[in-house]
């Protein structure tokens, strides 16, 4: 229920604090969003604003999101999402059109990050669920990394649900909460955060003021 | 494109100040430390063995010292604010990119032929 901005992963680098510690910051192109759609109470029945990032060609949008964007005025963007708010109040103080930009957010604050986790395709269970494995040696062969029984006898005779096996890891929707902002550069539309987030380099992100910090 | 916004963020954090840095220098590395509120330098002298990350914002330098006859290395980022600078104090001749074979060596065959020049 708070505003975020829309960003795009860069890369990850180190930066030194005053005291001599080295900090692993993960480099985010934060904004300018811009504010595509306002949702209200009477018509929406709930209330958010509707925000668009990253630039791309117009060849490349769906034409009924195409003429959304040209009634607001905006150039085509690649990444559209909607920031719910607490209620129509806090959308009407926002216009639509106009830029949402970085300094949302200043050194120190809590932010949590949420993007799509890189895949790693289809996983065993010692990756995907970090099941111990069978005995390296002992006998064992062919077996080392392998799960075990997946259930019991003919009683109840069959899997239970939700038993873990292996199957297709990552590219899911992850968040890491409680990032410190490290640095906000308005000029350049940066924000570090220490730590990492998910994603590949160039994934988009949403940041968002920490729901978990004091 | 994307990259190089990482190489700004480098670029800002990195230090201009200190002399070009390379293996068989011999280097009087000035620290800040801090003793509860009071701030004091400390300095460590030694060979330059081995530089890393050249041209990165991870830089890094080992330098190594004889002390009581014991070795001591002290792997150093060169880009951390505790350095309050790096003089030159000599340097030495030397004909590869890591003297790791200096930790093998004593007295005199540890030394290193001055470059006068320098």
């Amino acid at each position: 229920m708070s505003l975020g901005i829309l960003g795009k992963k860069v890369g990850i680098t180190q930066v030194f604090t005053e005291d001599g510690l080295a900090l692993p910051v993960t480099v985010i192109e934060a904004g300018p969003c811009v504010v595509l759609q306002k949702k209200l109470t009477a018509t929406d029945k709930y209330s958010a604003i509707q925000v668009g990032f990253g630039e791309c060609k117009s060849k490349n949008v769906p034409k009924p999101l195409l003429k959304h964007f040209e009634k607001v005025g905006s150039a085509a963007v690649s990444f559209v999402k909607e920031m719910r708010l607490a209620d129509d109040n806090e959308v009407n103080k926002f216009e639509v059109g106009q830029k949402i930009t970085c300094d949302l957010f200043k050194k120190g604050d809590k932010v949590d990050v949420t993007g799509t986790s890189k895949g790693k395709g289809y996983a065993g269970v010692m990756k995907l669920h970090n099941f111990g494995g069978a005995k390296g040696s002992h006998g064992t062969h062919e077996f080392k990394r392998h799960g075990g029984a997946i259930g019991q006898h003919t009683d109840p005779a069959r899997v239970f649900k939700g038993k873990k096996m292996p199957g297709r890891m990552g590219n899911e929707k992850v968040t890491i909460v409680n990032l410190e902002v490290v640095d906000v550069q308005p000029e350049k539309n940066l924000i570090l955060v220490k730590g990492a987030v998910p994603g590949k380099k160039s994934s988009f992100v949403v940041i968002k003021p920490s729901k978990h910090s004091k | 494109m994307s990259l190089d916004l990482v190489k700004i963020v480098d670029e800002q954090n990195k230090r201009q100040d200190l002399p070009e840095l390379r293996p068989g220098l011999t280097v009087r590395v000035h620290f800040k430390v801090k003793e509860g509120q009071r701030e004091r330098t400390q300095i460590f002298e030694g060979t330059i063995i081995s530089v890393k990350g050249k041209g990165k914002n991870v830089k890094t330098i080992t330098v190594r010292r004889v002390s009581f006859n014991v070795g001591v290395e002290r792997i150093i980022p060169v880009n951390s604010k505790v350095i309050e600078k790096i003089e030159i104090v000599r340097a030495g001749k030397v004909r590869r990119a890591k003297l790791y074979y200096l930790r093998k060596t004593t007295s005199k065959k540890s030394k290193l032929k001055e470059i006068r020049s320098y």
